[in-house]
């Protein structure tokens, strides 16, 4: 296997080190070491994180593969430096059955450019009604260990405590989608001051909110852990730091969109800005980012939701909901979290590597950059500054929030398990 | 994003948002409505100014009447008309707004007047690039009805300061009540916006349950009672009540709605004695207006349609490149008329 020395990177944002990668695996991190016969990278300047790990990734296939399939998905997220990412069940079929779950899997270890690890359905169909096959899709060659029915909630408070018992028997966790449904009958956007304005039916808060106080308490009446998918509002994050506190086994997720963008945006009727949950306002985007810098939310999830051209370039009510996110999503948390003094970059390896893989249970991701571990590597430059052209993405997809917005930071390569996936920004 | 006369001919201008109009911008449609209703007195009641001009009436939703209010308006102007209704068409067959637009633009339309049940569809026409005609919003949701809010104030001007002597001037001090369902009403939310440029007094009244989250920060005043503001209003603006809504548990039962926040006889008695009553329409009598009131003096209700002729005349008129010179201007034309 060939070798790989990254000469001078700061190790999560510490002092300079070089790492030499030998075949699969990190051999070496030390301030000084000789290249040998290694390819050398200089990365001075640059920052070294673990892979960065996706809980929440919508890949589209089966079934949608005219916005994403699994290959162009995984090139999208190689390129925003993940080395893993969860693909969400809401495919055509549903992923509720160890048949789909396997095929995603199968498809994902075919890409090469990502891990790819499968999420099940909670519910048959998503229908929140009938559980599905949840230890037939764990006990499948894809090993699912976190079940969703992201896109739908799993409004049903008898069967959602069911699910989140079951899942008990093999480590399984339960990602809710947290929406009322009958709070969000017609909703297009954040209800407040602009839905009232636009006439825009409104997504209150409350409707996040009651789901998560209700799955918290659960969660803990049946001594089961709980992740809330994509956290939007202040007052969830008021009810986990609350259930946190109680020391109930309960995780969140936050995504980069969230922690950036307004519900202000939503005056231009475009619909590259309608997503679910709606983009909030500034004070929940203030409250967000300091749930994520004192780790009331664990991690940062892109909930990558690619949508063809025709499902955007419409009327805001006929177009479809969700963002892509992958190739952006490192540098609007480090736009929102790292330039800000949030957060460092130890803290961004935390939560974009190592607390969603500890969630997911996900081996060999989420590791140390220290010898002896996967060589699962991002190197970062943070220096770098551009305007988003979603037209050079990676994803099959182009519906960006962030075309035309300078970000800061660069993903210049990408290691899965020693193999370059990513060289100088660009796929290998 | 409306343009008086005089500016760059080749520029699109749009009427999207009552909000978007100036103190003078609204005046000027006014005054020029005033005049527009003068050419309704005539023998004939047509002016050449838009002569081989095509204004498209494109409607997603059935509107007759705010339908046949823009043909008649733009046929006054001597423009071409094109009905464009979504029923029976490609788009039910679930062809897209923007490739309906591009076959309109195709088809050379100077202005499409749209009525879309999406909020922000007129928005999203006039500024996704998808054609460069003119666009005038006729209702787009829950969103807005400029053109309805213009009439509306042409209405009140009229009532509460004079044809003639209202000529330059807005409803500045004059205290407006709209009554009913406020969170489903784009009427509502237009009117707020332009009485609020003019200088009027807004308040609305409805059950808690139809005023939208976030009213807080409109240009208005809220209230639970109609009873408390009848006597402070100068105009009382009743809205239509879907008797569908109190099956979403928006009030319990029509009668309740009615017995709280209709206007029959004895409210309307409350009402100051120059104090008119207004109805966009179209009325559900027995449900926020007794068949008393409506037929009363006091309602507008008739003359608002009138009015809504005038008015999308003179937005036609000022969004296509009316000319000075194809028409006089306001005030010459009142001297012209006073000689």
């Amino acid at each position: 296997m060939s070798k790989t020395l990254i000469r001078g990177a700061k190790v999560l944002g510490g002092e300079p080190q070089d790492v030499l990668i030998d075949g699969e695996t990190i051999a070496r991190v030390a301030p000084s070491l000789d290249a040998g016969d290694a390819t050398v990278i200089e990365a001075e300047g640059r920052i070294l994180l673990p892979g960065l790990v996706d809980l929440h990734t919508h890949l589209r296939e089966p079934g949608r593969e005219d916005s994403e399939t699994v290959l162009t998905g995984t090139r999208a997220a190689a390129v925003g430096g993940f080395t893993a990412v969860h693909a969400m069940a809401n495919t055509f079929p549903v992923a509720d059955t160890a048949g789909v779950v396997e095929q995603v899997w199968r498809l994902g270890r075919e890409s090469g450019y990502c891990d790819v690890q499968p999420v099940g359905a909670v519910t048959v169909g998503l229908e929140g009604k009938q559980l599905a096959e949840l230890g037939a899709m764990h006990d499948s060659a894809a090993g699912v260990k976190v079940f969703s029915d992201d896109g739908k909630c799993v409004d049903d408070a008898v069967i959602m405590r069911r699910a989140l018992e079951y899942v008990k028997a093999f480590d399984g966790v339960v990602a809710q989608h947290a929406q009322e449904p009958r709070l969000t009958e017609g909703a297009q956007m954040n209800e407040g001051v602009v839905s009232a304005e636009l006439g825009l039916g409104g997504w209150p808060a409350v409707a996040e909110e009651s789901i998560i106080a209700r799955d918290v308490l659960l969660a803990a009446h049946v001594g089961s852990r709980v992740h809330i998918c994509h956290l939007s509002t202040a007052g969830s994050v008021e009810i986990v730091r609350w259930a946190k506190s109680k020391g109930w086994n309960v995780t969140a997720e936050v995504t980069p969109h969230h922690l950036l963008l307004t519900d202000e945006l939503v005056r231009s009727y475009n619909p590259v800005y309608k997503v679910n949950p709606p983009l909030r306002t500034e004070a929940d985007v203030m409250a967000l980012r300091e749930a994520l810098a004192d780790g009331t939310i664990d991690c940062v999830a892109t909930d990558h939701a690619p949508h063809p051209h025709e499902d955007k370039d419409c009327e805001w009510a006929a177009a479809a909901m969700g963002m892509v996110g992958l190739e952006t999503a490192l540098s609007v948390v480090q736009q929102t979290m790292v330039d800000t003094g949030l957060l460092d970059w130890a803290g961004v390896a935390d939560r974009m590597s190592a607390r969603p893989a500890a969630i997911g249970r996900l081996d060999g991701h989420g590791r140390p950059v220290s010898a002896g571990e996967p060589a699962n590597l991002t190197l970062v430059d943070p220096a770098y500054r551009g305007t988003v052209d979603p037209a050079g993405f990676a994803s099959r997809s182009r519906n960006s929030p962030y075309e035309g917005r300078e970000l800061p930071g660069r993903v210049t390569h990408t290691f899965l398990r020693g193999r370059a996936t990513v060289v100088d920004g660009k796929l290998a | 994003m409306l343009c008086p006369p005089g500016g760059n001919p080749r520029t699109p201008r749009h009427l999207i948002s009552a909000a978007d109009l100036t103190r003078d911008d609204a005046v000027l449609i006014l005054d020029t409505a005033e005049e527009m209703a003068r050419v309704a007195d005539r023998p004939i009641k047509k002016l050449p100014t838009l002569r081989g001009r095509t204004v498209v009436n494109l409607f997603f939703e059935d509107s007759t009447r705010t339908r046949i209010s823009f043909e008649a308006a733009a046929k006054r102007l001597s423009a071409d008309v094109i009905n464009f209704s979504a029923k029976g068409s490609s788009v039910s067959k679930g062809e897209s707004l923007k490739d309906t637009a591009l076959t309109l633009e195709a088809m050379g339309a100077d202005a499409v007047v749209i009525r879309h049940g999406a909020s922000g569809a007129p928005y999203r026409l006039a500024t996704s690039g998808w054609i460069d005609s003119a666009v005038v919003n006729a209702g787009d949701g829950t969103h807005e009805h400029p053109t309805q809010a213009l009439l509306d104030a042409f209405t009140m001007r009229r009532r509460l300061v004079g044809a003639d002597a209202g000529l330059g001037r807005d409803l500045e001090g004059r205290r407006i009540t709209i009554v009913g369902d406020i969170l489903h009403s784009r009427v509502a939310r237009s009117n707020v916006h332009l009485l609020a440029t003019l200088g009027a007094h807004v308040t609305l009244v409805a059950p808690p349950t139809l005023v939208p989250v976030g009213v807080d920060r409109w240009p208005c005043e809220v209230s639970y009672s109609l009873d408390a503001v009848l006597p402070k209003s100068d105009a009382v603006m009743m809205l239509r009540v879907q008797r569908e809504r109190m099956n979403a548990a928006y009030f319990p039962t029509e009668r309740e709605y009615s017995r709280r926040y209709g206007l029959d006889g004895e409210r309307m008695a409350k009402m100051p004695g120059h104090a008119i009553v207004m109805h966009p329409g179209p009325m559900v009598r027995g449900m926020e207006i007794t068949a008393q009131v409506a037929d009363s003096d006091r309602c507008t209700a008739v003359e608002q349609v009138a009015n809504g002729v005038s008015t999308r005349m003179a937005v036609l008129y000022l969004l296509l490149g009316g000319s000075e010179t194809a028409l006089p201007s306001a005030a010459a034309r009142t001297e012209e008329n006073n000689a």
